[in-house]
C-alpha cells in the first residue's frame, strides 16, 4: 500500500536503485575474485607503504575481503613490532 | 593503407552483438568504406540471416582455413550497398575448428583490401571468443542495461584489456526511455560509471530492429527510424566524427506526432 502510494506521487526511486546496488556489489567481488595475484600484490604494496613508519611482522599480515549484507570491507591484521624512532617527530615536523 | 579490425563482443549471449556487427557494417559501408563482416560464430551463425544474405554462401570461414577454397571464393558480396562483403561462419562444426592464430591471418589479409573488419563474436569468454578476438585491433562491447549483462560485460572489458586490445569502446542497446524515466531501468550514466570506459553509442530497443531482421535488411538501412539513427550515429563516430548522442526521451506531443506521421508515411510507401 505504501508502495503504491510511493509510486503514485514519484517518490519511490524503482528497481534500477536496486541493480544499481546489486552490480557494483558483485563486481567488487568478481574485479576482486579474477585474481589471488591481485591481493598478493596489495599485500607487497601494504607492507612497503607501512614498513616506513613501523616495523612489522610481514608473516603474520593478513589481507582479506570481507563481505556483509551488503557491504564490503578490506579486513587487514597487520602485527606490528616496533613503531620506528623519530616518525612521530618527522610527521609533526 | 591497410584498414582495421574491429571485433563487436559482450560475454552475455542475446544483447545484440549480431545486430550490430549488420548495422554498423552496412551504415560504414554506405559512407563509402570498404567492410568486411566476418562472422566468427561457428556452429551458431546468424549474420547472414541478420543481413539477408543466407541463401548466397558457398563456402565458409572454416573452408577458408582448411584450404577448401580461396578467402577471396568465400566472401559474399551485398548487392544492395557497394564495398560490404560478409565472411560466414560454418554451421556444422566445432568452435575449436580454427584457432586464433588462424584467425589472426585471415584478419590481416582481410584488411589489406578492406578499411574495416568487423568481427562478430560468439556469446561467452571461451575458445570462439579467444578466435574472434585474436585478429582485432580494436573492441565494441555490447551490453543491455540490466545487472547480468553489464556483470558479463565488465568481465569482458577485463579480459580484452589483458589481450592489449586498445581501451574498449561501449555500445548501450535496447535502452528504454519509459522505464529510464520511472526508475526502472539503469540510465547511460548509470552503466558508465559503473563500468567506467567510453561510450560510442546508445541504441533504443525498438520494434524496427525485428522488422529489419525479420527481412533481412539492416534497420540503418531507414534512418528514419531511431534505432537505424541510432547506428547512423555510431557509424559516423567510428569515422572520427563528434556526433551528439540523440535525444531518447522526448515523448512530447509534438515527438509522438512526428513519430506517428512518420510511420504512417512508411507503411503507405510500403504499400
Ligand atoms: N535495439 C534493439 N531493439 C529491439 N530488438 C533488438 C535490438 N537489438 C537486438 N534486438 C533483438 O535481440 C535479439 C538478439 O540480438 P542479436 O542476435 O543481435 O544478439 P547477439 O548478441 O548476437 O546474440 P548471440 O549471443 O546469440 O550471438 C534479436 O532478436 C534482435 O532482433
Ligand atoms: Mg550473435
Amino acid at each position: 500500500m505504501l508502495e503504491f502510494f510511493g509510486r503514485l506521487f514519484g517518490r519511490d526511486e524503482g528497481s534500477k536503485k536496486a541493480a544499481k546496488d546489486r552490480l557494483r556489489l558483485v563486481l567488487v567481488h568478481d574485479r576482486a575474485s579474477l585474481s589471488p595475484q591481485l591481493l598478493e600484490s596489495l599485500k607487497e604494496d601494504l607492507i612497503e607503504t607501512i614498513s616506513k613508519y613501523m616495523e612489522i611482522d610481514t608473516e603474520g599480515l593478513e589481507v582479506n575481503l570481507d563481505q556483509e549484507e551488503d557491504t564490503m570491507a578490506l579486513v587487514a591484521s597487520i602485527p606490528i613490532r616496533r613503531v620506528r624512532r623519530g616518525v612521530a617527530a618527522k610527521a609533526n615536523s | 593503407m591497410a584498414g582495421k579490425a574491429i571485433v563487436v563482443t559482450s560475454g552475455k549471449g542475446g544483447v545484440g552483438k549480431t545486430t550490430t556487427v549488420a548495422n554498423l557494417g552496412t551504415g560504414l559501408a554506405l559512407m563509402g568504406r570498404r567492410v568486411c563482416m566476418v562472422d566468427a560464430d561457428i556452429g551458431l551463425r546468424n549474420l547472414d540471416v541478420v543481413m539477408g544474405l543466407e541463401n548466397r554462401i558457398v563456402y565458409d570461414l572454416v573452408d577458408v582455413v582448411e584450404g577448401h577454397c580461396k578467402l577471396r571464393n568465400a566472401l559474399i558480396k551485398d548487392k544492395r550497398v557497394e564495398n560490404l562483403f560478409l565472411l560466414p561462419a560454418a554451421q556444422t562444426r566445432e568452435k575449436d575448428a580454427i584457432t586464433p592464430q588462424q584467425m589472426k591471418e585471415i584478419c590481416e589479409v582481410l584488411k589489406e583490401e578492406f578499411d574495416y573488419v568487423l568481427i562478430d563474436s560468439p556469446a561467452g569468454i571461451e575458445h570462439g571468443f579467444r578466435n574472434a578476438i585474436a585478429g582485432a585491433d580494436e573492441a565494441l562491447v555490447v551490453t543491455t542495461p540490466e545487472v547480468s549483462a553489464v556483470r558479463d560485460a565488465d568481465r569482458i572489458i577485463g579480459m580484452l584489456e589483458a589481450h592489449e586490445l586498445g581501451a574498449p569502446k561501449l555500445i548501450i542497446n535496447r535502452i528504454r526511455p519509459d522505464m529510464v524515466r520511472r526508475g526502472d531501468m539503469m540510465d547511460i550514466e548509470d552503466v558508465i560509471e559503473i563500468l567506467a570506459i567510453t561510450l560510442i553509442g546508445v541504441v533504443p530497443d525498438d520494434q524496427d530492429v525485428i522488422v529489419a531482421t525479420n527481412k533481412g535488411e539492416p534497420v540503418v538501412f531507414d534512418r528514419r527510424t531511431r534505432s537505424g539513427q541510432a547506428y547512423h550515429n555510431i557509424v559516423r563516430r567510428l569515422e572520427g566524427e563528434d556526433v551528439p548522442l540523440m535525444q531518447l526521451d522526448n515523448d512530447g506531443l509534438v515527438e509522438r506526432l512526428r513519430r506517428l506521421f512518420n510511420r504512417d508515411a512508411r507503411r503507405r510507401k510500403a504499400q
